[in-house]
């Protein structure tokens, strides 16, 4: 079983306890009845599907109850670092992850 | 017909009682026994940190910030489930949506008592029992005395607090209770074996 650290909870829990929730950073448009069919498009339906690393929300749904984000390798299934949601997507992943990336 | 219909009604409510799920099942094993506790008040608290000293003072214990653990004060427990929530359980016959009710702080208390069940899950072999159907570490260093979390067992959620060494007490949504009382049982039945 894969443990996943909850930035909230402070420690690694169980995969059991949480869930996926779709890719992160995807800003909903302030001005959505002026959005372009197009751009809704891209908005709504459209993910970046990446083979590598993935920036996920996650929600600790059996525990804290809170979402926060991950980032995650698709190939690998591992997880590189969590944080909380609300902070901005890390500019620098944690130095172990380059060597997941490689792989 | 009519009348015998009245009548019915009038026996029924006049012999009205409260009747627990699952009240008194216990079930037993060599080193553990699970055991369906007494009805408590509860409430489900959700508070900014702004409020959370005067809800402290109104419930009269201080309410717990750090994930994972619990505070007890005069059969009253607080336990931290996340970073803005609470579930307070009273054993001792108050009520703590009453205490709440005065507080002018922002803050959401909803009445769960009859929501959820708690059962006790007591012997050498509890841990062993819970881990049967939790994937959670339960060992003394990582789930003390006082811990508590949200958390599975099987295909339920429950609450699960440790109240001594080797005592537990798992609270869950009472249309749940049948199968976690079962589920609990059983462990105890595989722990001991």
């Amino acid at each position: 079983m894969l443990l996943i650290r909850c930035p909230y909870c402070e420690e690694e829990r169980p995969e059991l306890e949480f869930r996926n929730a779709g890719e992160a950073h995807i800003a909903r448009s302030a001005n959505m009845a002026g959005e372009s069919d197009d751009d809704f498009e891209k908005f709504f339906f459209i993910r970046s599907n990446p083979k590598g690393i993935i920036y996920e929300r996650w929600r600790h749904i059996h525990g804290c109850a809170r979402f926060f984000n991950a980032v995650r390798d698709t190939v690998t299934d591992k997880f590189v670092m969590t944080y909380k949601a609300g902070e901005p997507k890390p500019s620098k992943l944690p130095k172990n992850s380059n060597e997941v990336v490689a792989k | 017909m009519a009348k015998a219909a009245a009548k019915t009604v009038a026996t029924a409510t006049s012999s009205a009682e409260r009747r627990p799920a699952l009240a008194g099942r216990t079930a037993s094993a060599t080193g553990v026994k699970v055991e369906v506790l007494p009805p408590a008040e509860r409430i489900s608290l959700r508070a900014p940190e702004a409020s959370v000293a005067a809800l402290s003072k109104a419930l009269g214990l201080t309410l717990p910030k750090t994930p994972k653990t619990s505070a007890s004060k005069g059969g009253r427990t607080a336990l931290w489930l996340g970073p803005d929530e609470w579930l307070v359980i009273d054993e001792a016959g108050k009520n703590p949506l009453a205490d709440c009710a005065g507080v002018s702080a922002l803050h959401s208390s909803v009445g769960i008592s009859h929501r959820n069940i708690a059962i006790s899950v007591v012997g050498p072999a509890a841990e062993a029992a819970i881990n049967s159907g939790c994937p959670q570490d339960l060992s003394l260093e990582a789930f003390p005395v006082g811990a508590a979390s949200r958390t599975v067992l099987g295909k339920a959620e429950i609450v699960l607090l440790r109240t001594a060494d080797e005592a537990f007490r798992v609270e869950c949504w009472r249309s749940f209770s049948d199968y976690v009382f079962t589920f609990l049982s059983e462990g105890a039945r595989d722990a001991a074996g």
